[in-house]
């Protein structure tokens, strides 16, 4: 356990934030009686299946569908056709970026080209599983096979087989007209970067490379959709927005979301991943067609395939800076692999490279780029990590070049308040310095190495977070308990940490707050899960409604001492009679007493607030041990230490630390899309090595708390930074162990080796000439 | 996933008789472990499925220290590596029987299933090589016995003819002074497939200094499992030293012929079938002096 209890509880400031209770959704989730989307059962449900393209990029000449129709037990076929039809620039908006809405109903279900192996061509619902799969091997399609091209690099060349013939290159916001596979050319610049790198005395530059990864949930992607002869159509989905679900739903199928309702089940993880909509428009339309309820679920290679990743990248990045190690200047080429339609996260990779330091003078250019690969999702602090392993291997470089201590580096140059960031924004109070200063002191940074092969690298990392809308309902029970609605799905144990904060402003134990999670017809607007932006904004509603709640309650109390409203003060939990303080109403007492004060108390809390542009600075420490025969890597000991702002519930701050943590060494040392001809060789959780508790150490935590200014507890959010630094830590902690730099991801035993065979080959060459 | 009729004779003959007589095409079940995944995937079609688990030939697991072992078909791992005598006496037997899947799987999966799966990355199938064992074939001819590196012939392909089954394994006993170890290269630390394994057998003189004999067999290098025989001839009659395990190592890996694929490049294997190869054999050596030498899951502390 880190040092968070001594933050959280020793403080004296709060009485339930900083606590550990047990989570409201505990005991149904370990034992299975949670329901998930794929518990989903509904009476005469049929059983859809989707029929996927084998070929990385073909154009579909034609579909025949009328073996799959004829066979017993099929009771619909879908495929384009029975999607509504698309204009050129219908674009849909969401919290996550703009869409071409032709592009979002073509990865549903493909109409002219397929452009990945994978990509969903037909649909089937039969009475079981196996007859639809049936179908599927019954169903015709006559594809005249393209040239493709799956390397972002490549992608990116003139003489590049062209994805969208009518996609062309926006630069800095302007079309260019130019068609190409670069959806968009994005610009950041700060200062003279001529001049800063002229006056550096030092200036290190290198290309990286990163392979494209899965978030790796252990759910599959699922959903279930009846669509009633009246209309309304209801889908039952694993989901990070349930609202973002009934957009997208309705937009596809050209529906008003009123008539779409999405209920969010249990969700078996998303890092980002269960944003996008993959199945519910299919199951919808299914289910109009022949008039039951439709559930479709995916294979887990159907999960690697068609949704997902995160970008592959090249990234190439030049650091100048002076003797003392300041960074004068700093220049950074992103391009990040979009996937079949555009829309990777490199602007935030654009916000994100440079963010962990003042640095005077900056250029930034970014490239999303589209190929014969599935449509990238969101994954954790999305474009972050890829961009961290460029710089921060510099500077580690730069801290070898001068002899300095990588953090005290890191130090000299930390953003801080006031600090403009190459994309203009001015940092408020954040947490950077404090994280660099709790590891400096830290005793796993201060402990020796204990044998040969060993290393030690460090990292420091950035993730923005979010605000967005968010609403919470809370209904006080005569029991003095509380129900609250609130429409944020829970992900990594925000019912907990939206409780306690309702709790902590009306002096409630937890456990007298009864979280749930609405679906869209019964809890007001919340964006989605994701930007680690739920304990802040969600909590923040929360934290309205009970002050909402708090206000009526005086109101109640007043009431039934026959006084007015300024005579009721709200102390410690309790409500007290201003000038006879022996008239003191405990919570719970009032809460007896409402049947007979006119009526119920419901609070409520819809908030959209800024996140401002602080979010939550990390830094890790990576012991390695490096197989010198083999270039196996074993990781030691991991320490994360990052800003939470305030930790509302520090074991699921924790548990957070540690997950982006695992997910960060995976993403470094063994995680990839193995491609082959286009098509993935690896959609399994064989083959797709994510770590197995035997790859990784415990991870420990160490929690800073540097509030945020704006919000009512200092909440940042601290969902995703944790996964920006591990890979550079690791590429660092190599470095260190056995003097070989790693320029691309996965750092996989074959590189590693090559990597330290080729340096004794140098050195055998150097030795002899 | 395709219907098929599931078949679970009580007796060899009644097994061997379906074997022969069904029409269509009847696969073999012990564990299951491979099969059911492949028939769920499609990569195997089946028009019935014969459980082993029903025979008593195939349940048997029988060791006598002048007899060797007996492992039947349907023996899952966890009763051999569970088997006190057992894992004594052959303990490269439960190198591989430890690391096969994890601890549900190995409740189910079978040496005689991964055997006739006949992967050439299958865990137990070099130190089976190693250790000389022979297969027990039961058929319509009658029984056969062949040795396990003559067994397979392709990925997923082995010697059984129509209406033959595998009944058992069966291992010599073992020599004085005499070790084994079987170790793979993994990316990860647990629940992967073998990048390259190796497995190897020594027997040494009484005083620990020379190779009496040794055995070496090899995974995922080649279509098959490989009997690297002239690397563990080699070192017959040599003095245990650095040299003549390097060249027994060399001697292995000019026999690998790996492919480039998901899990590794060919270079890369081709150069860690020297490096596991010495380390099968360190290993075996320290057994065969009477040292602890700790397989992996003992290795990570499980």
């Amino acid at each position: 356990m880190s040092n968070a209890s001594k933050n959280g509880n020793g403080n004296g400031k709060y009485k339930v934030i900083g606590t550990r209770p047990i989570r409201h959704d505990g005991v149904d989730k370990v034992t299975g009686r949670a329901a998930y989307g794929i518990d989903t059962h509904l009476g005469g449900m049929l059983y859809g299946q989707i029929l996927r393209s084998p070929h990385p990029y073909a154009r579909i000449r034609g579909i025949d569908t009328s073996k799959a129709k004829a066979l017993k037990g099929v009771r619909a076929v879908i495929t384009a056709a029975d999607l509504p039809p698309s204009e050129a620039d219908e674009v849909l908006n969401l919290v996550e970026g703009s869409f071409r809405l032709k592009d979002l109903r073509s990865n549903i279900l493909a109409d002219e080209k397929v452009f990945y192996q994978g990509h969903s061509v037909a649909a089937v619902a039969a009475t079981n599983l196996h007859i639809a799969e049936e179908a599927l091997q019954l169903i015709e399609v006559d594809y005249e096979i393209l040239p493709h091209v799956d390397d972002v690099v490549a992608a990116m060349r003139d003489d590049a087989p062209l994805l969208h013939e009518d996609l062309t290159t926006k630069e800095f916001g302007e079309d260019t007209g130019k068609n190409s596979n670069i959806a968009s050319h994005i610009q950041f610049k700060l200062g003279d970067l001529e001049k800063g790198f002229a006056e550096s005395d030092i200036i290190v530059e290198e290309e990286f490379e990163t392979a494209s990864v899965h978030q790796g949930y252990i759910e599959s992607h699922n959903a279930t959709a009846e669509w009633k002869t009246d209309g309304q159509l209801t889908v039952w989905t694993s989901t990070q927005g349930a609202f973002g679900v009934q957009k997208q739903t309705a937009a596809i199928l050209g529906l008003p979301v009123s008539k779409v309702r999405v209920v969010p089940m249990e969700i078996g993880g998303g890092f980002g991943g269960k944003i996008p909509v993959y199945l519910a428009p299919q199951a919808a339309i299914l289910s109009k067609k022949c008039g039951h309820p439709v559930k479709i679920v995916m294979t887990r290679a159907d999960v690697f395939r068609s949704t997902g990743p995160t970008p592959s990248s090249y990234v190439k990045v030049k650091l100048g800076a002076d003797n003392s190690g300041k960074l004068l200047a700093a220049q950074a080429t992103i391009a990040f692999a979009a996937g079949a339609f555009p829309g990777s996260p490199v602007g935030a990779g654009a916000v994100c490279v440079l963010s962990c330091y003042a640095i005077p003078n900056g250029l930034v250019d970014g490239y999303d780029v589209v190929l014969n690969r599935p449509r990238s999702a969101a994954y954790r602090a999305p474009g972050s990590t890829q961009v961290n392993l460029a710089v921060e291997t510099l500077m580690d470089e730069i801290a070898v070049k001068l002899g300095m201590d990588p953090i005290e580096l890191r130090l000299l140059n930390a953003a801080e308040e006031g600090t403009r960031r190459v994309d203009g924004a001015v940092y408020p109070v954040v947490g950077c310095r404090e994280t660099l200063e709790q590891t400096k002191v830290h005793e796993h940074y201060l402990a020796p190495l204990s044998g040969p092969h060993q290393g030690r690298g460090v990292a420091t990392g950035f993730w923005m977070n979010a605000g967005l809308k968010s609403t919470v309902t809370a209904n006080v029970n005569e029991d003095g308990t509380v129900n609250l609605m609130e429409g944020s799905t829970d992900i990594g144990g925000s019912r907990a940490s939206i409780a306690m904060q309702f709790a902590e402003v009306l002096g409630l134990p937890a456990e007298a707050v009864n979280p749930m999670v609405g679906d869209t017809a019964s809890v007001g607007y919340t964006e989605l899960t994701g930007g680690s932006r739920v304990t802040f904004a969600t909590g923040w509603a929360a934290y309205e409604a009970a002050q909402e709640v708090k206000k009526i309650l005086i109101g109640k109390a007043a009431l039934y001492w026959e006084t007015t409203e300024d005579e009721v003060r709200f102390e410690e939990g309790d409500f007290v009679h201003s000038t006879d303080p022996e008239k003191r109403l405990t919570f719970k007492e009032l809460a007896g007493h409402l049947v007979d004060l006119g009526g119920p108390v419901v609070g409520t809390g819809a908030v959209d607030p800024n996140s401002g542009v602080g979010g939550s600075f990390t830094t890790c420490i990576a012991d390695v041990e490096v197989d010198p025969e083999t270039g196996k890597i074993k990781i030691l000991r991991f320490t994360m230490i990052q800003d939470a702002g305030t930790a509302i519930h520090p074991s699921y701050v924790e548990g957070q630390m540690q997950g982006g943590s695992v997910q960060g060494i995976g993403w470094a040392l063994n995680e990839e899309y193995f491609y082959n001809e286009g098509r993935m060789q690896n959609a399994s959780f064989l083959d797709y090595r994510i770590p197995t508790c035997l790859d990784v150490p415990m991870i420990e935590t160490v929690i800073v708390e540097v509030p945020h200014p704006d919000h009512p507890f200092g909440v940042r959010g601290v969902g995703e930074a944790s996964i920006a630094p591990p890979p550079a830590a690791i590429a660092n902690a190599i470095y260190d162990a056995v003097g070989i730099r790693l320029h691309e991801l996965p750092m996989r035993p074959d590189r590693v080796l090559a990597a330290c065979l080729a340096k004794e080959e140098a050195e055998a060459a150097t030795a002899n000439g | 996933m395709q219907n098929f009729e599931y078949l679970a004779p009580e007796t060899l003959s009644e097994a061997v008789n379906l074997l022969a007589g069904n029409e269509g095409q009847t696969r073999v079940l012990a564990g299951g472990t491979d099969l059911i995944v492949q028939l769920r995937q499609g990569a195997l079609s089946a028009d019935h499925v014969l459980d082993v688990k029903h025979l008593p030939e195939c349940n048997e697991l029988g060791y006598a220290p002048s007899e060797g072992l007996t492992i039947g078909a349907a023996v899952p791992c966890h009763r051999i590596y569970n088997d006190g005598a057992i894992a004594d006496a052959y303990p490269g037997l439960i190198d591989a029987a430890a690391i096969i899947g994890g601890i549900q799987v190995q409740g189910r999966a079978t040496f005689g299933g991964n055997l006739c799966n006949a992967s050439p990355s299958a865990d137990s199938i070099p130190i089976l090589i190693a250790y000389g064992a022979e297969c027990v074939i039961a058929g319509p001819q009658g029984n056969r016995r062949v040795a396990v590196e003559d067994f397979c012939t392709a990925p997923g392909k082995n010697i059984l003819e129509k209406g033959e089954l595998l009944v058992a394994l069966h291992l010599p006993s073992v020599q004085k002074s005499s070790g084994a170890h079987y170790l793979r290269f993994i990316p990860r630390y647990e629940m992967d497939i073998a990048v390259v394994g190796a497995g190897a057998s020594v027997q040494l003189d009484e005083g620990g200094k020379m190779f009496v004999q040794a055995r070496i067999g090899l995974a995922a290098v080649a279509p098959t499992p490989l009997f690297a025989r002239e690397a563990g001839q080699l070192l017959s009659g040599k003095e245990v030293s650095e040299e003549s395990i390097e060249t027994a190592a060399l001697a292995a890996q000019s026999i690998a012929r790996p492919i480039s694929d998901m899990r590794a490049p060919a270079d890369y294997r081709k150069h860690l079938v020297k490096v596991l190869t010495r380390r099968a054999l360190l290993g075996a050596i320290r057994r065969a002096r009477g040292e602890f030498v700790p397989n992996a899951v003992q290795e990570n502390g499980q």
